[in-house]
């Protein structure tokens, strides 16, 4: 009960510290420090609710995940998710990343809506992506769509600071107050606009756009670290096309890759 | 039943107020196929033609389950009728608004399944209000119901009329308030000469709600758009402001400014862009896009993104070009034009309402690119354009196709600009060197691409070209390509300029003449060189084997199978199927899977609805007679339902690229197959009780239809490049009088038949109108699902056999015994 109380209090505090109220009209950055909400209280509510059904259904995830990774390890070059990548994943409690009313379809391997018009991506995409990504404990991650935080959270579990920007108010807001609940307080989350990267913290190992881009933001490359990586899923909020691969050499070249997520050669007969 | 006992026969009023309802209901289906592709996609269109037939349908069965048990008199019941249908028009679309359906979901979930169906139901419900009142009018006035026949086709025809000019002067979402005050109004009409007590009864409530309805109070104004469609998307983000929203009936338009979080649409910009992308205003049409104008200074050099995009290639092949611009509305292409050296531009823009934001609030946004002296803008269609511009010489016709979605929302939406016959229009306008330049999104797997190569192949047959390896050049970036196809060959200059402007900006070769295959596939690396050895392929000797072994459908688009992004092949659907939550469900398309889903929908909507109520019925009435076929009556009467919808549905199909606009094909081919088939079955009674009750009465317009399908198949591609550069009036003549002879022998078999069962068998009648009328619902949703993968003669050709097989099948039903045949009661079904 009082853990409760002190939960609510620690979020208000943090709302009202950084009113979301007019945005500054400044150029760069534009982006908006939300805070860390709740130093204070770190409980995982999430662990006193979860119970052996929900350890099943993430298991079963996990499984999913497992197994499809290993059927399209012949397109993604990816044999099999990274163990820590995994464990990351058994330990984000991502029912407490989507709607209440969707919380039993949360350890589906399926994308889910998280309301704004925002999805939050399959599980198999989210754990490809995160392989990719290559990540080291020491590495300085950047995602750019904050959305329901839950990527924001697995990739906390991985290294030990990351950024996140989103650009949808109440979704920002959400996931600023959300991420210290669940403990994940080595995550900055803030408002604004993804495309110009975030300078002052520059250069990153990793970035992960997960907001959809017409094109790759050229800041965002600029600010990728030699030998860093840069993953955008392409498509649409509840179909993911491809995840396009930005990777910076240690010379500053820059090279893509296009990796379809599933085994499937266009050619009947073709070459396989 | 003749003589004597017939009430006098419908007065002026009454038979005005089945027009203005008939006109009512005719409208809701126009106005629900607008309304649904703005806050859902276009391809509910087909949907609303399935929902009507489904709302019609199911008010027969109800009429014959409990039409004779009605105690109230033929005014008040038409009254109550239409003042329901007014109520629930506006009502039933806003419930249908809450629903929690979402499309996006199909691939994962059965709940968009079932949500589907309840949408579909409640849209139902109003025409099931308008055809029950009008079914019983025509009833109640049995052998005199020509005139209220006439009043509901006079009605119909202005229906469609009327609902265009609704979407012309009311906002999008208040059309279906002023229809309602239409029905609100038909049954004041109806009510006038209704006894005291009744009148007042009427009356009043009639008046209060034209006053809601025309005040708007009822609050059911608001759409809501998908917030997964691209409009909701920027307006939650921070800082977006909706400046301005226009509607009309080719739709709504919006613009959204965001000054603090600018718009950077800018697809397939290079990596190594040096150029920022300059602040724009986003305008999204029916919610989807966005097409950009890009700020820009007057006098100013134009922005420099513009030429690193995949679509700037042609620019540097060309000196000082004149440029047919094809949808460039927003500015950009033209920028880009002006940019790239062009002396003259010639932009053509579809959207008038686009174009006039982009005119008049954003004129000096954008730098008045649009008034510039070298530029012209054409407001139209831009396919009609090309053919009309016989005589015009281009050095480039730049395409923009980026307007479609890229995952498949967009499938079942023709794209009129970019078929082999419009692709040959296109390369006759160019200048000997001219050059044919198109860019759209380059999914992975690979098929927008190859199917608009394979498309541009056959148009280079057609027009002499080749050999075509050599006319051709294409590059990509990770989601955007250009195909450049040239009128003479490239030159070597002409080549290396196309590597060096692909080199500098990291895109990658997919065809130049001499490519060798270890070029492709450098800089935006895939599995394989997916892009290169499809183009290496459908160049080749083996073109037809890859096009039939590819998992998907990339044969050419035509102006008979103008669907360009539907690439669903049923012979891999198991394969994609199971695929879809092994990071597969990029390979389905979503529009296309609704097609499929809404024909499952349709049988089990129309079975429970219309099957079902008759099956009650028959409990209860007597044992049928011997000697009726009662299998081969069945048939018959559901061949006819299927042959009558597939015909209209092909033809609103080719409709759509003759008069330019899918809307304007819906409201033409609607009115003029309501219209003409009513006075066909209108004649059929006429000659029914004297002429002969056998078999010929349906064989004759059978083969008359199986004919004049068989003249339209060979005409209609002709007919359609001779027409599209005609004058809109023309167009509409044009149509009206193509549909008038086959409707008008299409409206024939159903009451001959119909008469003649009567006779037979009467117990079976309700039967053979239900089975029709289920068969009518599908036959709408299984006609674009045929067209789709086989083209819209086909269908037609189907429709014709089926006519064929259902002549046949009702001569077998058993004679008749000679006497005088009666009723030439109709059903609503067989005429939409
Ligand atoms: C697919 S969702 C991200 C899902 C999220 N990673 C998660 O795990 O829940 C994409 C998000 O990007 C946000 N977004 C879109 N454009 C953006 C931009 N320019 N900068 C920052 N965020 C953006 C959207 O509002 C949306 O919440």
């Amino acid at each position: 009960m009082n853990e409760k109380s002190g939960e609510r209090a620690a979020v208000a505090a943090g709302d009202a510290s950084h009113p979301l109220g007019p945005f500054p009209r400044r150029p760069f950055p534009r982006r908006e420090f939300i805070g860390r909400a709740g130093a204070l209280a770190v409980a995982w509510s999430g662990a006193a609710q979860a119970g052996a059904p929900r350890d099943e259904m993430r298991r079963g995830m996990l499984e999913a995940i497992a197994d499809t990774t290993a059927r399209t390890a012949a397109s993604t070059g990816v044999e099999a998710i990274d163990p820590e990548v995994m464990t990351a994943l058994d330990r984000v409690p991502r029912h407490e990343f989507v709607p209440t009313e969707i919380a039993e379809l949360a350890y589906e391997n399926r994308p889910l809506p998280i309301g704004h018009g925002q999805t939050i991506s399959q599980p198999y995409i989210v754990a490809l992506m995160t392989h990719l990504l290559a990540l080291a404990p020491h590495h300085r991650v950047l995602e750019i769509g904050t959305g329901s935080g839950y990527q924001a959270a697995v990739l906390a579990e991985l290294v030990d600071s990351v950024r996140t920007i989103e650009i949808v108010p109440p979704l920002a807001r959400q996931a600023a107050e959300r991420l210290p609940r669940l403990g994940y307080d080595n995550v900055e989350a803030g408002l604004g606009d993804g495309y110009y990267g975030w300078p002052e913290a520059a250069p990153f190992q990793a970035i992960i756009v997960t907001a959809a881009a017409s094109h790759v933001p050229p800041p965002l490359v600029a600010q990728l670290a030699p030998d860093g990586v840069l993953v955008i899923p392409v498509g649409e909020r509840f179909s993911v096309q491809m995840l396009l691969l930005v990777r910076k050499r240690a010379d500053g070249e820059v090279s893509v890759r296009q990796v379809l997520p599933v085994r499937f050669v266009p050619l009947t007969g073709g070459p396989r | 039943m003749n003589g004597g006992g017939s009430p006098p026969g419908p007065g002026f009023l009454l038979l005005a107020a089945v027009a203005l309802l008939s006109a009512a209901a005719l409208g809701y289906e126009v106005l629900l196929t607008r309304l649904l592709a703005i806050v859902q996609w276009h391809h509910f269109a087909f949907l609303v033609i399935s929902t009507a037939l489904l709302g019609f349908g199911a008010s027969g069965a109800f009429l014959m389950v409990a039409g004779s048990r009605i105690r109230i008199p033929p005014g008040p019941f038409l009254a109550l009728a239409a003042l329901a249908f007014a109520l629930a028009a506006p009502a039933c679309f806003a419930l249908a608004q809450r629903v929690p359906f979402n499309v996006l979901e199909l691939p994962w979930s059965l709940r968009p399944f079932g949500w589907l169906l309840v949408i579909e139901v409640l849209l139902a419900i109003p025409f099931f209000l308008a055809a029950t009142g009008i079914g019983r009018t025509l009833i109640v006035f049995g052998d005199r119901l020509s005139r209220v026949y006439a009043a509901d086709l006079v009605g119909a025809g202005a229906g469609a009329a009327i609902a265009v000019g609704l979407l012309y002067w009311l906002p999008a979402g208040r059309t279906l308030d002023g229809l309602g005050a239409m029905a609100a109004l038909a049954g004041a009409t109806a009510a006038v000469r209704a006894p005291r007590p009744a009148r007042w009864g009427l009356l009043a409530p009639a008046a209060g709600l034209l006053a809601l309805l025309l005040t708007g109070a009822t609050g059911w104004s608001e759409l809501r758009v998908s917030p997964f469609k691209p409009l909701p998307q920027a307006l939650r983000v921070i800082g977006a402001t909706l400046t301005e929203s226009r509607s009309g009936p080719l739709g709504l338009v919006s613009a959204v400014e965001n000054e603090t979080v600018p718009f950077r649409w800018a697809p397939g910009l290079s990596l190594l862009a040096r150029a920022p992308v300059p602040e724009q205003v986003a305008l999204f049409v029916d919610g989807g896009g966005p097409i950009v104008i890009p700020r820009h200074r007057a006098g100013a050099a134009p922005p420099g993104y513009l030429d690193d995009l995949t679509s700037a290639l042609p620019y540097h092949l060309l000196e000082r070009p004149r440029v047919l611009a094809l949808r460039a509305g927003g500015g950009a292409p033209v920028l880009q034009a002006l940019g790239g050296g062009a002396r003259a531009v010639d932009a053509v823009e579809p959207q008038p309402d686009l174009a006039a934001i982009a005119r008049s609030r954003y004129r000096s946004f954008s730098g008045g690119v649009l008034t510039d002296p070298a530029v012209r803008l054409y407001v139209g269609d831009p396919r009609a354009f090309v053919e009309a511009a016989r005589g015009e010489e281009y050095d480039l016709v730049q395409v923009d196709a980026l307007g479609a979605s890229p995952s498949g929302l967009d499938a079942l939406k023709a794209e009129r600009l970019l078929t082999v016959e419009s692709m040959r229009a296109m390369l006759a306008r160019l200048a000997p060197r001219g050059l044919l330049a198109v860019t759209g999104w380059s999914q992975l797997p690979p098929r927008g691409g190859p199917r608009l190569l394979a498309t541009l192949l056959d148009a280079f047959a057609a027009e002499g070209i080749g050999p075509a390896a050599e006319h051709l050049a294409w590059i990509r970036s990770w989601n955007t390509s250009t195909l450049v196809a040239s009128r003479a060959p490239f030159s070597a200059a002409e080549i290396a300029a196309v590597r060096s402007f692909a080199r500098d900006r990291a895109f990658d070769l997919v065809h130049v003449p001499g490519m060798e295959a270890h070029e492709a596939n450098r800089f935006n690396v895939m599995e394989r060189p997916w892009f290169h050895e499809a183009a290496a392929r459908l160049l080749g000797p083996e073109r037809a084997d890859f096009v039939r072994d590819y998992k998907f459908d990339i044969r050419p688009a035509t102006d008979d199978r103008p669907y360009l992004r539907s690439f669903f092949k049923w012979a891999h659907a198991f394969e994609i199927l199971a695929l879809r939550r092994a990071g597969g469900v990029g390979l389905l398309a979503i529009g296309y899977l609704a097609l499929p889903v809404a024909l499952i929908e349709a049988a089990i909507a129309s079975a429970a609805l219309i099957l079902l109520p008759l099956l009650l019925v028959r409990r209860r009435s007597g044992a049928r007679k011997e000697g009726t076929r009662r299998g081969a009556a069945l048939a018959g009467f559901f061949s006819l339902g299927l042959a009558f919808l597939m015909m209209e549905i092909a033809f609103i199909g080719r409709f759509t690229v003759i008069l330019s606009h899918p809307l304007y094909a819906l409201v033409v081919g609607l009115a003029a197959f309501l219209v003409f088939a009513g006075l066909g079955s209108w004649l059929a009674g006429r000659r029914g009780p004297g002429g002969s009750p056998g078999g010929g009465s349906v064989a004759w317009p059978a083969a008359g239809i199986g004919a004049l399908a068989v003249v339209y198949l060979a005409a209609l591609p002709d007919l359609t490049s001779a027409l599209l550069g005609a004058a809109p009036g023309v167009k509409i003549a044009a149509a009206t009088a193509l549909v008038a002879p086959i409707a008008t022998l299409m409206g024939m078999p159903f009451p001959r038949a119909l008469a003649r069962l009567r006779q037979l068998d009467p117990v079976l009648v309700p039967w053979a109108w239900g089975t029709n009328g289920c068969a009518s619902v599908l036959g709408a949703a299984l006609a674009t699902l045929l067209a789709v993968h086989h083209g819209q003669t086909f269908v037609i050709g189907c429709a014709a056999l089926l006519y064929g097989a259902a002549a046949v099948a009702l001569s077998r039903m058993g004679r008749v015994p000679r006497q005088d045949g009666g009723g030439r009661r109709q059903s609503l079904s067989s005429e939409v």
